[in-house]
This record gives C-alpha cells, structure tokens and sequence, in this order.
C-alpha cells in the first residue's frame, strides 16, 4: 500500500506528514502482547483437545488432528454466534484471527449475516467471502509447491 | 441567490419548523439521549434484516416531524434524503411509504447539509413551501456492507469511528411568521470533492479534515465573513483525529478561532467510555445531533448562530479493493435563531 | 505431556505475533495475512521443515491457519507418491477435509440458529 506514496503530489504528501501527526498510532507492542497471549492460549486448549481425543478416543497423534480441528471449528461457531468471538477479536487481533478458529469465525461471521438474504444467495452464496481467499490461496500454493516437489523427485534431483 | 463562488444565501430566511430524531441502543447510552424522540433498544427494531430496521428509523423520524408540525404527508411538497446504504434503499422505501415527491441524494456523510442546502434553496426561491429532510444511518447494516459481517473477529484500529444508529430529519418551510423560537436557515456552501491520496478505510477522519477545512474557507470567503461570527462551527463526523488534523489546517490558512467553539458532532453524540475509537460517524450523526440536541441549545439561548459543516467520505468497499485513495465532500449550512 | 502444553503456548503465540506484525506494520488485511500465513505452511511444508515443527509443539503448530497449507501439500504429496502426478490434484483436500467440512456445516448450522448480535 505504501507505494500509493510515489504517485502523491507534493501537496498530498505535505498534507500525509500533517495527518500523520495527529493520527493516532496503533499500540503495536500491546497488540502483539495481547495476540501471543490470546494465540498462545488457544493453540493451549488445542493441545488439550488433542490429547483429550488419543487417550479416550484411542487417537493417534497422527489422526487426532482431525477431530481436534473439528472441535476448535465447533467451539469457535458457538463463540461467534453468542456474539462473543468478535470481542475476542478486537482485543487478541491476530491471536484469534490466525488460529482455524478465526478461519471457522469468518466462514460463520459470513454464514450468519447473510441469512438474512436466505439460505442459497444469502448463506450459500457469502459463506467464503471471508475466507475464500485462505482456501484459493492455500491450494494453489500446495499446487505448485508439491508439483515441483514431485517433478524434481521423478528427475532424481529430491 | 448565489453568493461567491459556491455558496446561497438565502434572503427569504427557511424556518426549521419540526424535527424528529431516532435512535438505536449505542445512542441511548450515549450523552446526548435526552435530545432524541424515540429510542430503540436493539438494533433489529422487530424487522428481519438491518436494512429494514434502517428504513424504520428514517420513518419514525419523519412522523415524528409530522406530528409536532401537526401536518400530513400530503402537505409536505418534497422529501428531500438519502442514506450510506447502497443505492440508497432504506430512504427510498421510507419515501415509498410516505408518498412525498422524493429526492433521493447521496453525500455519504455529508447528505444530511446537501439535504438542507437544497432545501432551503428550493423554500428561498418558491419552489415548495413545506420540505422534509435529513438522513439515517445503521451501524450493523453499514458494517456488513463497508466492512465485514458484524460478528467477525476483526480488529479495529484506534482510527476506526463508530457508525451512529440514528436518522434526524427536519421540516423545512416558508418564513410566514407564525413559528415562534424557531432556528431559520441563512446561507449555505457547497463543497467541492477534494481528495488528498488517503488510502485507509479505517481513517476516515484523516481523509476528510481537507474537505471540511476547503468548504469552510470557501464559506468564509463568499460570504465575507470570519470565524468570529459564528457562536459553534460544527462538523458532522471527523472525530478526534479529524478535528485536531483541521483544526491545524484552518489555524495554518489564517482562521483565528478557539478550538472551543470549533466542536465534532461525532464526538458530541458519545460517552468517554463507549468504545468508539475516535469517534462517531455515519450520515445519521450529523443529523441527529443537528435536529436534535445543537437546535435544542439554539432554542435555549446557548447559540444564537451556528455553522454546520458536514462531511462525507466518497468510496465504496469496491473503490477500496480497486487501489482508489478516499475522495471526501462537505456541505456547510449556517443557522441562526432570529 | 507438560512440557508439550508449554511449547504450544509459546509456538503459537509467536505465530500468532508474527500476524499480527503484518496487521500493524504491514497494514495488510486478514485477508492477506491469513492467505499469506497459508501459503508460508505450504512452502514450509515443501521443505520439509513444517512436520518437525509439529512433532516439537504439537496443537502450536497445528491449531494456525499456517498448518492448513501445510496439510494440502502433505494430502498432494501423498497421492503424488501413489499415482504420479494427477495425485497433487487429487489428493489435495484428503488431510485437511474435516477442517473445511466442519467449517461449511457448522457455519450453515450457525445461520440456522444463530442471529447476528451486531
């Protein structure tokens, strides 16, 4: 974004050096406080869960994973639509929004907002406006990261 | 009658007869809940979407002006408003249920003074005699549309403003003498858009401090006056960021005025611990504070003339994602008590 | 088992910071923090260098949405080993399947009861 600047004119940018004085700056250090706190805490619950799963549903710690990430996306489902995730949100930022819970409260952010314009157009077709951009991106970099992967391993190179 | 370069004055003196304001639960909890006619305590107001809900304040507001001038729909000759939500859809289903001949206008935050304006121009010059106008805004729906669905996790800046729930609308009519202690219209500028390459959606204050300072020196000069004529310059919803920018701004272009008289209605409408960032917004903020509480004062004696300098952002979610930096407007309109 | 709990906090805490960097001295969105963080996993992953973060701080490194892209390589690969190279597409959403499922028919069974508390 910051490359905006170049094409400002000089009256632009003396009035951007004005702004900025009274901009008020975002508190970076307690931001990152609070999002290794917030993240910290429910990557901890996580484990929980994990462990939870291998020693009374006789998981591995291979296959534990899945039923964990389903539950995160369950407890963050109840959480958004008691109407509380987005406070979660405003005080951990990051914290809430990099975990897959932050992915299941924008996939449900999205579902619940729209059913207001119902079920098909409405729920189904907003669902991944939030999160499509993590699905399309994600597989496409998989895409091309294990196709050269596998090119240079069938050439010998890997 | 043209003044300068863009402003009216208007010699026929438009009084603001009525007014009905309306709000949502933030505002009820806010500082100035006592200048609002009615008053919701959830954002749905029984409706099933927001956007309804939106359209319902406008209504309420408007039969609120309604009643208090004892008069119909049919004696109102045009409606004059518009909203922040796309293609302006609560006000026009407000105007589908009042039947008034309806312009619908679009300043973003700052429809509430263009509304005015062109009222008060339109009475000034015999081209109605009784308008209502105003404007409305809805946090949740302006939310989901400008930003993200309203219980998403995302975090806001301290920067972001807060949109009002709220619609003010006014009843603007013929100068005949016979409404006592009621604040009249006098002149009015019309800004020009002004954008200084401001690019974040989250500082809407930043963005539009040069419009309000561009308008309120135009005023100043088309009509030959300073600072010191005014009791109040107000602006519709710079917030602390807006305000100190423009401040410095005006201060810098030569306009000597204390920082006491040059007032935020988006900071007026708010308690200190609403967790609102740095300030209100919306085009319902301007209004509701305007019809409701600032006339409220004027009435009282506190003001005898005020400048009300309303100020809107011109993007949309659309313009953002394209890479467009935020054109900014303001409308200014100047009201005494005779 | 303890130490594992203390490994989590802390690996997912500064996944977490480093997020948060992005939003406040990158000024990017979460939409292109978390597309970036997913693509991060995935070429970490390409390298080999993701699973032994996994195995040093368990739920740290699996509950970030960086695990995602590192789950659609591991699923690509897997299915590459066995059939060639039609396998990067066909085995891409085998392991990260239930986070996707869960999320569409949780998110569908939330606007189903839930209302948006504005």
């Amino acid at each position: 974004m910051s490359s905006k600047q170049k094409k400002k004119t000089p009256e632009q940018q003396k009035y951007d050096i004005l702004q900025k004085k009274h901009e008020t700056k975002r508190p970076v250090l307690k931001n990152c406080l609070r999002a290794f706190l917030v993240g910290g805490i429910i990557c901890t619950i996580g484990q929980a869960i994990t462990y939870f799963y291998i020693y009374f549903f006789n998981f591995t710690e291979q296959t534990a994973g899945n039923p964990t990430v389903a539950t995160m996306v369950f407890l963050a489902m109840l959480l958004t639509g008691f109407g509380v995730y987005d406070h979660i949100g405003q005080y951990g930022g990051a914290g809430s929004a990099v975990p897959v819970t932050g992915f299941s409260n924008a996939v449900v952010s999205a579902a619940i907002e729209h059913r207001t314009e119902g079920l098909v157009l409405g729920v189904g077709g907003n669902i991944f406006k939030l999160a499509g951009s993590v699905i399309v991106f994600g597989v496409f970099a998989a895409f091309v990261v294990a196709l050269i992967k596998t090119i240079l391993i069938n050439w010998g190179v890997l | 009658m043209l003044m300068g370069k863009q402003s009216w004055v208007f010699q026929n003196k438009p009084v603001i007869a009525a007014t009905g304001v309306t709000g949502g639960p933030f505002e009820a909890n806010g500082k100035l809940a006592a200048d609002f006619d009615i008053l919701h305590d959830d954002l749905w107001i029984d409706e099933d979407s927001y956007e309804k809900a939106h359209r319902v304040l406008i209504e309420e507001a408007c039969e609120t002006v309604l009643k208090k001038a004892n008069l119909q729909e049919e004696d109102i000759h045009f409606f004059i408003a518009g909203d922040l939500i796309n293609q302006i859809t609560p006000t026009s289903f407000s105007a589908r249920t009042n039947q008034i001949p309806y312009f619908g206008i679009f300043g973003a935050c700052s429809t509430s003074m263009e509304g005015l304006a062109l009222a008060s121009f339109m009475i000034d010059h015999g081209g109605a005699k009784n308008i209502i106008t105003g404007s409305g805004s809805h946090n949740a729906a302006a939310e989901r549309q400008f930003r993200y669905p309203t219980e998403y996790g995302g975090q806001k800046p301290p920067t972001a403003q807060w949109t009002v729930t709220g619609a003010g609308f006014a009843l603007v009519k013929e100068n005949d003498g016979t409404d006592e202690n009621c604040p009249v219209t006098v002149s009015a500028t019309i800004g020009k858009v002004v954008d200084m390459g401001l690019t974040d959606p989250f500082n809407m204050g930043g963005a539009m401090a040069p419009a309000a300072t561009d308008t309120i020196l135009a005023h100043f000069k088309d009509l030959n006056l300073d600072a010191s004529y005014y009791d109040l310059i107000v602006t519709g919803d710079l917030g602390e960021i807006g305000r100190n920018t423009s401040y410095e701004l005006l201060t810098n272009a030569g306009v000597k005025m204390d920082k006491e008289k040059y007032q935020d209605c988006g900071l007026l409408i708010y308690k200190e611990d609403q967790p609102v960032n740095s300030g209100a917004s919306g085009s319902g903020c301007s209004a509701a504070v305007l019809y409701g509480h600032l006339l409220n004062q004027m009435k009282k004696g506190k003001y005898k003339r005020i400048l009300v300098v309303a100020t809107g952002a011109l993007l949309s979610p659309m313009s953002f994602q394209q890479g467009e930096s935020i054109p900014c407007i303001a409308h200014a309109v100047s009201i005494e008590m005779p | 088992m303890l130490p594992m709990f203390f490994w989590a906090f802390i690996v997912g805490g500064i996944i977490c910071v480093i997020g948060q960097l992005l939003f406040d001295v990158g000024k990017l969105t979460p939409g292109h923090t978390l597309s970036l963080m997913v693509v991060i996993g995935a070429v970490l992953d390409g390298f080999g260098l993701y699973e032994p973060l996994i195995d040093f701080a368990g739920a740290g490194a699996t509950i970030p949405i960086t695990s995602f892209g590192n789950s659609l390589v591991h699923g690509a690969l897997n299915e590459a080993e066995r059939h060639g190279i039609v396998g990067v597409l066909t085995g891409m959403f085998e392991v990260t399947s239930s986070g996707i499922s869960a999320a569409i028919i949780f998110g569908f069974l939330g606007a189903l009861v839930f209302k948006p508390k504005g």
